[in-house]
């Protein structure tokens, strides 16, 4: 009998299924784990140090490579916590707007999440359908703000800019790749507003969901692969911080949208989902059932802000800048502008806490202020951390293809984590 | 803002502030209230006892350990650009600071932001720690989630927490030296890596890039110019 002994395996941090730079040392007893150690740290880039030298503003960029797959949320964590320090609302139109993308920033990343997610998995169609989609909601962030992922687009005190009445389209001559008919397929979408693209995607989307559950929901490979895995009971979910669809799928209804509604969600009809065993299984459930509530919403927002026009931004130049018209022409804007980008504003002295729903869960930022042009303490609470800290009692006893399963819905991404 | 007597803006957390009040009124504790932010400033000797009150009480319920960071207080409203003493040559980029820190005492703080899903509220915890042993207790037996937020304040500001069972560090490298989100620790860092083509591997150096600041003011008031706390004397 060769003498039978426990293995340490380094799982990453090169590992396509590791979401990242995750080095996980698990304790193996043969197949079974005995004991999950995650590495973290391997993407700290410091940001919030960082920020303790830069105005207010120009960490909002920072905010986008946080959690890099939903980048409109974390920016709205930042601005919403700004906003309550300095006391401001904005305008009702960058409430919706601000509604609008966050809800096509929680597509993007159920989209990013179930692709890959479906990919560790062994089902790799799934993986191209997701990001077919995600290209065309990725134009929607170019059109806004002219970036396809890192937007900087909320600022304190509304949205940068106004949606666009242009929907960008492809060129139309034929090139060597695309065909003169392709183009014009793909440019019949865009032929009108932002507003109405989106409201064709919205037409479209679901019956993509109805496809990606033909091709998962009941698929048996799929159920044997996640129910029953990863299983965290209600209680356990509390204690553990968790929050998001890893709370959700346990049981707990608990939304911020909801519970403690921001921007325009107490304006929007939609349902909170919840999953009932707390596995894998349901968790993915819930999120599906998100992207469909997410659909809901966005069809809400596209119809209100097609019929109520207005401001974006706050009118308050020592906070938002000057239109760019007046800037040209008037020195008191000049001023306003330069003193805006050079220095920042001041909020008064004191702490804030402000948080927002981010697709993976609760994304808060915590902010400290001593009255200066900068913050004096930022802390970003990373949904993320939460769940990875819970991984060696979530993947316990599971085999080693069932841990790969777990980081898979906890729904990983270390530009947060790590930070 | 609802009624007139309202002290945080909302119904729920004028409540909370009232029970928090009636509960814990012992020397050390005070109750710091802003609009829709509670927070209750305690002695680090009875972390735990609050902790635990807070999370069973049928008053509170704080069932949720949200977050929990470090803070460290030590230049804690300084200013780095005095305009007062500018030369007729034009202002230099920024302060020099002669002595490292200014030390306020305490210089740490450990802040806990906990969630009642039950009474659907938000309260702040902050225990003060000073410089010489910032240690406090481990809330890991009443929040499992303590566990890496601890780990994370531990490595990025150097406060032990007392009974945590794997207190390493975490967001930093193998073998880091220092506590980087300290105020005196450089933004550049003090080491740099590199790839050593006669050892073969990468290794660590003193760190070449020269602080720069590139936005350098800390500028107090809007009226930066004439800073009541910088003319008190002129």
């Amino acid at each position: 009998m060769p003498e039978i002994r426990n293995y340490t395996l380094n799982f990453g941090p090169q590992h396509p299924a590791a979401h990242g730079v995750l080095r996980l040392v698990l304790e193996m007893d043969g197949e079974v784990v005995e004991r999950a150690d995650p590495h973290v740290g391997l993407l700290h880039r410091g940001t919030e140090k960082l920020a303790e030298t830069k105005p207010f503003n120009q960490s909002i960029g920072y905010m986008d490579r946080l959690d890099y797959v939903s980048m409109m949320c974390n920016e709205h964590g930042y601005v919403r916590a700004i906003e309550k320090l300095l006391g401001i609302e904005p305008p009702i139109r960058a409430q919706y707007i601000r509604t609008l993308f966050d809800e096509i920033t929680r597509i993007l990343n159920h989209m990013l999440w179930l692709g890959s997610h479906a990919l560790d998995l062994g089902a790799m169609t799934l993986f191209l359908y997701c990001f077919r989609e995600r290209e065309d909601l990725m134009d929607c962030y170019e059109a806004v703000s002219g970036a396809r992922m890192h937007a900087a687009y909320y600022r304190p005190g509304g949205v940068y800019r106004d949606l666009p009445d242009q929907m960008p389209r492809y060129r139309e001559e034929a090139t060597k790749w695309h065909s003169a008919e392709e183009i014009a397929r793909k440019n019949e979408a865009r032929q009108g507003s932002l507003l109405d693209f989106i409201e064709d995607f919205t037409q479209r989307f679901p019956s993509y969901i109805d496809e990606y559950e033909t091709l998962l929901t009941d698929n048996r490979i799929w159920k044997q692969r996640t129910v029953g895995i990863g299983v965290v009971s209600p209680e356990r979910a509390l204690q553990l911080g968790f929050t998001g669809p890893m709370l959700r799928g346990s049981g707990i209804a608990w939304d911020l949208r909801k519970k403690q509604p921001y921007a325009a969600y107490d304006r929007v009809d939609f349902d909170i989902p919840v999953g009932q065993n707390g596995d894998c299984y349901d968790r993915y459930l819930v999120r599906i059932e998100e992207l469909r509530q997410s659909n809901r919403i966005i069809k809400q927002c596209v119809e209100w802000l097609r019929a109520n026009p207005g401001p974006v931004m706050i009118q308050d130049y020592k906070i938002a800048p000057p239109p760019r018209r007046t800037m040209k022409t008037d020195m008191e804007a000049l001023i306003h502008h330069f003193k805006l980008f050079s220095e920042g504003y001041c909020p008064p002295p004191g702490e804030v806490y402000a948080a927002v729903e981010a697709p993976k869960g609760e994304f808060g930022v915590y902010l400290i202020s001593d009255g200066a042009n900068k913050p004096y303490r930022l802390k970003v609470r990373a949904p993320g951390f939460a769940h990875l800290a819970a991984m060696d009692e979530m993947a316990r006893g599971h085999m080693l293809a069932d841990v790969v399963a777990i980081i898979g819905t906890m729904d990983i991404v270390f530009g947060e984590i790590d930070r | 803002m609802s009624s007139q007597e309202s002290r945080t803006g909302d119904a729920r957390l004028d409540a909370l502030a009232e029970a928090l009040e009636q509960h814990f009124n012992a020397q050390g504790y005070s109750l710091v209230l802003a609009p829709l932010e509670v927070t209750l400033v305690l002695p680090p000797e009875s972390l735990l006892e609050t902790a635990r009150t807070l999370r069973d009480h049928p008053d509170f319920r704080f069932e949720q350990l949200i977050d929990l960071c470090g803070v460290d207080y030590s230049t804690y409203g300084q200013s780095e650009w005095e305009t007062a003493q500018a030369p007729n040559t034009g202002f230099s980029r920024a302060v020099k600071r002669e002595s490292p820190l200014p030390t306020q005492e305490p210089r740490f703080a450990s802040v806990y932001h906990l969630l009642s899903l039950t009474h659907n509220r938000r309260l702040r915890l902050k225990v003060f720690l000073d410089s010489q042993a910032p240690m406090v207790d481990s809330v890991i037996s009443i929040w499992s989630a303590a566990n890496w937020f601890e780990r994370e304040a531990f490595d990025l500001f150097g406060i032990l927490y007392r009974g945590h069972p794997d207190l390493r560090r975490i967001l930093t490298d193998y073998g880091f030296i220092g506590h980087p989100f300290r105020k005196d620790f450089p933004l550049s860092g003090q080491v740099e890596m590199h790839y050593d083509p006669q050892q073969r591997r990468v290794v660590y150096r003193p760190v070449q890039i020269e602080p720069r600041v590139l936005v350098p003011r800390v500028i107090r008031s809007p009226q930066s110019s004439s800073d009541p706390s910088e003319n008190a004397d002129a």
